[in-house]
């Protein structure tokens, strides 16, 4: 049931819901309050440095016409990804919070974060980075790279994925908001009952309405990349000659359309619990919190598997390319992508052995866990069959896959080890859960995305990325990750289970000092990165490279670099798989004259403003701010509907524009040492 | 950062770990978690069967087909073999068909469930052994043991005497905790209004650590106990000293206890009032409540179990203290 409202006059609790003067942190005088008050001075310095920044370049206009309303998929990719990144930022500042404070509370010391704020903190951390990190990274790379391999000029439903884009970000906002207004949710990353029902205060409600935001974008999102890859391929790209990239897409929108309802359902059950009283997840009245833990990871699993897929999809590019040879067994690829995808469904109680549902439904499930391990272990012998015989170069997103290679195997072998019902008795909700699921995830997704970013950033702006700080990020990632993590696989094995704030033994203190000691060199693998881009971008005419700088294979290098706004003036005819290889193959020449007009999505204001309305409604379901919350769900679907009603929503590119654009174009062969 | 001071970070780890710390998962001191730690060895050797080979391969393959070697031969055309791919299929295949078999004898042999056969390799348990019986409530942010054979309870220590069996049956009075004493056996949740189960035993004398496993809050931390593995007689010496130490746990002393705080001492109740436990199992502490269990047979007699039923109170505010309803199988004693 809603909580009570402050005491006050009743036009203040009309206006404001629950929100008062006590709901902001950074007035409290207590360290907490300190903290959040510090970070509130740096956000807003920051961020007004950005604001006086753009209006100064007068960049305002150029955003909103250029950015903001886009329907194009390579910008909107481009925008994921720098979401990605800003969050990135966010999670990692609190994985360095939870470090420190465990590396020094152990006997008298209780460190610096008292547990209500600790567990904010791990609560934070793994939601951001799981639906604001991952999400958006992928989202990001499936949105810019896919419709370009498969030869498509846009998505199927450009201005969805506007729309897409905009409530995921707005989501992430919500979240943000949460520091600097009111708490967030201690219920951990999946708030499981009872804790998420019984949490006072707006945190679990912040948690509940940007998951809703984000969750419903990305299930669109989903929609939109199905509907791309099964009716806009180019010619003659039938299903087994797509690269295999796209076909990660497709299963991962398979996945993404399967179980984002789910998500979706059982958080609307959840907030039914927390605003109305209802019983689906109380323990009486009916309500059973096991039906919660099934519910979520029915979601939850195909989850990390909608997080893995695409970048199995990256390094399934980038090996081929730098190793001069086509993917290796390419139908085994496709069909153990396709295995996981459906049994990723079959695994979910694999989370929870331990609740008692009795030797024979552990047992299924045990099996099917491990059964999901043969098709990833045929990706990693694919991999492995495709650089052998093969001329290997170890450019910066080869040497992220290698990375990968060695990590992410690492990850499944802990991985089958808790698979095993019994060992995993022990080993359920320890820190060796802890360190495989990261081992995984960072193994797998992170170092994937900064594959595919040091991959595809010469086609998405023209230059390359600078190699120094690209190998320097990726081997303070590479060492920082064994040293962060190495350590709670030792203390799991000692029995130290998760969510600790504080510690009696203090034998287990030098483990978690040099576990916060890889989390720093992780800092600086991260600032490694931002410098690489930063350094790139101001030399980027040093930098500059043509359309094909790796001698990549498939449609995406086909065209120039950055692709203008249509992608390709000609769609082209496939006939092989890696068509672009056999593209260049038969001696291919760029066509320069004969230009149709060709026909385009316009972009559209109207995903930005349901996205701001959208946020306020959130808003205002968390504060009780019901007005709020009224006004602006009837100014979503008036938003909404008034956009059906906008007809004009293409327009054309004349030929002699097209003619133009293609010859001004930066269309250079790349030099074999460029290539190189 | 040269090669030598790499090494140093990655066998930083492995020198504090010869530092002697004890791996507790890997030694454990009761049979069950024993058998459970064997499984876990024994399947993560046979998976190193593959992966250790993998691995090596990554780096052999990927260095020696190197752009700038030129010694070897180059196929830049070669994509298919239907030999080696039934060979990539076939052998992760068999490795999981032996961890999956092993998985699934474990699981079934080791049901937390299911009635200890032995106490120790090679020592069956003898026909008139009758296990020592514990029921567990985990409370915020503590534990109670109910001994109903010796008419005791304690809070946050928890003694048993060497090579008895166990048989802990256990629920929880508001949140989802998990029972978990690494050195004797598995953890196991606890859930109100529920019941789970677990068998176990332990083999050394010795004092060992117990706790939650499951993230329940802020005190959550310190929601930790003592688990004693004591010789038979030093058992009936602990038994006399909670009944000399002791309290009453009454309904009213179980409404004190029941209270979130952290960091609660050990305590002693020399009685407790007869059936709290399954009192607080079918959510009826409080006088006036109707039983989960009562409810429960009136809805499979008649249906009309909402009658004489209290007003409900809010959940949200109230969490423990009025729902009488509980999920149908879950709440049944086994």
């Amino acid at each position: 049931m809603p909580e009570a409202m402050p005491h006050r006059a009743a036009i203040w609790n009309f206006l404001f819901g629950r929100l008062s003067l006590d709901s902001l942190p950074f007035l409290q005088p207590d360290l907490e309050g300190r903290i959040v008050l510090v970070t509130l001075i740096v956000v807003l310095i920051g961020g007004l440095a950005i604001l006086g920044f753009v209006t100064k370049k007068r960049l305002w206009g150029y955003l909103w016409h250029e950015w903001f309303t886009s329907v194009d998929h390579k910008k909107l990719g481009i925008m994921y990804m720098i979401l990605a990144t800003v969050m990135l930022l966010r999670g990692f500042s609190d994985a360095i919070m939870m470090r420190a404070q465990q590396a020094v509370a152990f006997g008298p010391h209780m460190g610096y974060l008292p547990p209500e704020h600790y567990d904010q903190i791990f609560s934070a951390h793994g939601s951001i980075m799981i639906f604001f990190v991952g999400m958006a990274y992928i989202t990001g790379l499936m949105n810019f790279a896919m419709p370009l391999q498969i030869g498509s000029r846009d998505v199927a439903f450009p201005f969805l994925n506007n729309l897409s884009f905009w409530f995921t970000f707005w989501g992430s906002i919500l979240f943000m908001v949460s520091l600097f207004i009111g708490d967030f949710s201690t219920a951990g990353w999946l708030a499981y009952p009872p804790i998420s029902e019984l949490q006072q205060g707006p945190g679990v409600d912040y948690y509940i309405w940007g998951l809703q935001l984000a969750g419903v974008g990305t299930l669109l999102t989903g929609v939109n990349f199905v509907a791309t890859i099964v009716k806009m391929r180019a010619p003659g790209m039938s299903l087994m000659k797509m690269p295999v990239f796209s076909w990660t897409t497709l299963c991962t929108s398979g996945l993404i359309i399967a179980t984002f309802p789910v998500l979706t359902a059982t958080l609307f059950l959840l907030s039914l619990d927390r605003y109305l009283g209802t019983h689906f997840f109380t323990s009486g009245f009916g309500g059973n919190i096991m039906m919660y833990i099934n519910l979520i990871w029915v979601w939850g699993h195909p989850e990390v598997y909608i997080l893995i897929l695409p970048l199995f999809g990256v390094y399934s590019e980038i090996v081929p390319t730098f190793s001069g040879k086509p993917l290796f067994g390419y139908s085994s690829m496709v069909y153990a992508t396709v295995a996981i995808m459906i049994m990723s469904y079959l695994v979910w109680l694999h989370h929870f052995f331990t609740m008692g549902s009795g030797a024979d439904v552990n047992s299924f499930f045990s099996l099917t866990t491990m059964m999901i391990s043969i098709p990833t272990g045929v990706k990693i012998f694919n991999w492995l069959f495709t650089m052998y015989r093969g001329r290997v170069r170890f450019t910066v997103p080869m040497l992220w896959t290698m990375g990968f290679l060695f990590t992410f195997t690492i990850g499944g072998m802990t991985g089958v080890m808790l698979s095993v019902a019994p060992a995993d008795f022990l080993l359920h909700n320890s820190l060796f859960l802890i360190a495989h699921f990261h081992n995984v995830i960072i193994g797998g997704t992170v170092f994937g995305v900064f594959a595919a970013v040091n991959y595809w950033f010469p086609k998405a702006f023209g230059f390359k990325l600078d190699e120094f700080w690209g190998k320097v990020s990726f081997w303070c990632w590479q060492i920082g990750f064994w040293v962060a993590f190495g350590p709670l696989y030792i203390l799991g094995l000692m029995g130290v289970t998760r969510r600790l704030s504080h510690f009696d033994n203090p034998a287990l203190q030098p483990y978690f000092v040099v576990a916060a000691f890889g989390a720093f060199l992780i800092a600086i693998g991260i600032l490694a990165f931002v410098i690489q881009i930063g350094i790139s971008i101001k030399r980027r005419e040093a930098y500059a490279v043509g359309n094909d700088p790796w001698n990549g294979r498939t449609l995406e290098w086909a065209t120039s670099s950055p692709p203008p706004d249509y992608n390709f003036a000609f769609i082209p005819n496939v006939h092989e798989r890696d068509a672009w290889t056999d593209m260049k193959k038969h001696g291919y020449q760029r066509p320069m004259e004969g230009f149709n007009t060709i026909h385009m999505p316009k972009n559209t204001a109207a995903g930005a403003i349901i996205g701001v309305l959208s946020f306020a409604c959130c808003f205002g379901l968390v504060w009780y701010i019901w007005w709020l919350a009224v006004v602006s769900f009837v100014g979503v679907i008036a938003v909404a509907i008034a956009h059906t009603f906008n007809y004009h929503r293409d327009y054309h590119i004349p030929a002699d524009e097209v003619r133009k654009i293609e010859h001004t174009n930066s269309w250079q062969p790349d030099t074999a040492e460029v290539r190189a | 950062m040269t090669v030598k001071h790499l090494r140093g970070l990655l066998l930083l780890p492995l020198a504090l770990l010869l530092g002697g710390c004890h791996l507790v998962l890997l030694s454990p001191s009761g049979d069950v978690a024993r058998q459970q730690s064997d499984v876990m060895i024994i399947t993560t050797i046979i998976i190193a069967l593959i992966i250790v080979p993998v691995l090596i391969a990554i780096g052999v393959i990927a260095w020696r087909y190197r752009s700038s070697n030129e010694k070897v031969r180059h196929d830049p055309e070669w994509d298919h073999s239907p030999q080696l791919e039934l060979v990539v299929w076939a052998a992760p295949v068999l490795i999981i068909i032996i961890v999956g078999a092993i998985s699934w004898i474990g699981t079934h042999q080791l049901d937390p469930y299911r009635s200890l056969t032995r106490v120790a390799p090679g020592k069956p348990i003898a026909a008139d052994t009758k296990p020592l019986e514990v029921e567990v409530v985990s409370l915020r942010w503590k534990w109670l043991f109910f001994y109903p054979q010796y008419g005791i309870a304690t809070v946050n220590q928890l003694a048993a005497p060497v090579n008895v069996p166990i048989k802990f049956k256990l629920t929880s009075d508001t949140m989802m905790d998990s029972f978990f004493v690494p050195a004797l056996a598995g953890q196991i949740y606890t859930m109100p209004g529920m019941q789970t189960m677990l068998h176990a035993v332990i083999n050394k004398p010795g004092q060992y650590k117990g706790f939650s496993a499951n993230y329940s809050g802020a005190g959550f931390t310190d929601m930790r106990f003592s688990f004693d593995g004591m010789n038979p007689q030093d058992f009936k010496d602990w038994v006399a000293k909670v009944r000399a130490q002791g309290t009453d746990l009454d309904r009213s002393a179980y409404d004190q206890l029941r209270q979130p705080d952290r960091n609660a001492p050990v305590h002693y109740y020399a009685h407790f009032e007869s059936g709290l436990y399954t009192r607080i199992l079918n959510r009826c502490v409080d006088p006036g409540q109707v039983c989960a269990s009562q409810m429960m047979s009136a809805d499979a007699k008649a249906g009309h179990a909402m009658q004489g039923m209290p007003a409900p109170a809010d959940h949200v505010d109230a969490p423990s203290s009025g729902n009488a309803a509980a999920p149908a199988q879950a709440a049944k004693t086994h």
